[in-house]
């Protein structure tokens, strides 16, 4: 069993804390976890590493979720990584917005270990 | 079901809101923080002095607040973030706003038609009890008292059509 990389977007530092243990409760293997405040951010976190999952919040100051997905296929190291979107805009016209623009998954908060587990598992192979 | 704007013009009082919120909360504490919210037995008044608030706007306007002890806003911190931050830090504060926030989020997603309609502001802290709070809701408050970890806590909606 090997470990994964995780990119956790939100601006709330908090909020990335949440959900990184949530992954860790969830039973996934991090080996490195990457923090970025917005999508800016975590495309300039893209330019310098790779990693196996991608977590993103969608309402964020500067670049929002939905436009940092839109903007993923122009970086070569997010080539197939999947993003899954973590939010508390539950309704069903912004999880099909955010399908539409790349996401591979959606969380809505509140949200438990397993729901993270059920959402995240099938787009890492046997990486986790 | 009801739209929210066909609710809102039929009871401004909105009483029928309150389970909705009670749900709303008890599912964040029980998701996110691991535990049961119990229902308190008799009245209970509690020394409420950190608050976290978080506007409502679009087809509701309004801010829903959740106030309750710096000892239960820290220990509500460790919960959620599997650690013992210190009473009155960042973390604590910025934790109380998250589960503010999401309260929020999860009572306007279980309202028909809100959803998309609404928008959520980032949260505020505010730290002391010697305030009063003026927003410009046009109906009284909904109020749901709660206990966590046999601790108050309060969660107040109040809402401007």
């Amino acid at each position: 069993m090997n470990s994964i990389r995780a990119l956790i977007i939100d601006d709330s530092s908090v909020m990335r804390k949440i959900v990184e243990r949530s992954l860790r409760q969830a039973g996934i293997e991090l080996t490195q976890v990457f923090e970025a405040g917005n999508g800016a951010e975590a495309l300039g976190v893209l330019k310098e590493t790779q990693v196996d999952l991608i977590l993103c919040d969608i309402n964020m100051p500067v670049m929002d979720g939905l436009e940092f997905i839109k903007q993923l296929p122009g970086v070569a190291n997010a080539k197939g990584v999947p993003v899954v979107m973590i939010t508390t805009e539950g309704s069903e016209s912004h999880v099909v917005q955010a399908l539409s623009c790349g996401a591979r998954g959606y969380i809505r908060k509140p949200f438990t270990p397993e729901q993270v587990r059920e959402q995240v598992m099938p787009f890492l192979g046997g990486k986790a | 079901m009801k739209t929210v704007n066909e609710m809102l013009a039929a009871d401004s009082s909105h009483k029928e809101w309150i389970p909705l919120l009670e749900l709303a909360t008890r599912e964040v504490f029980e998701m996110m923080l691991g535990c049961k919210l119990a229902q308190p037995e008799i009245a209970v008044d509690g020394s409420f002095d950190i608050t976290a608030m978080v506007g409502l706007a679009g087809q509701m306007c309004g801010v829903l607040t959740v106030r309750c002890a710096a000892k239960s806003a820290t220990h509500m911190a460790s919960k959620i973030l599997g650690m013992a931050p210190a009473e009155g830090s960042q973390d604590v504060l910025d934790a109380l706003g998250e589960i503010c926030n999401m309260v929020a989020g999860n009572f306007k997603n279980k309202v028909a038609g809100m959803g998309d309609g609404c928008m959520l502001s980032v949260p505020t802290v505010i730290t002391g009890n010697d305030y009063s709070l003026h927003s410009l809701a046009d109906s009284g408050a909904l109020e749901v008292r709660l206990l966590f970890e046999s601790m108050p806590i309060a969660i107040t909606l109040q809402i401007h059509s």
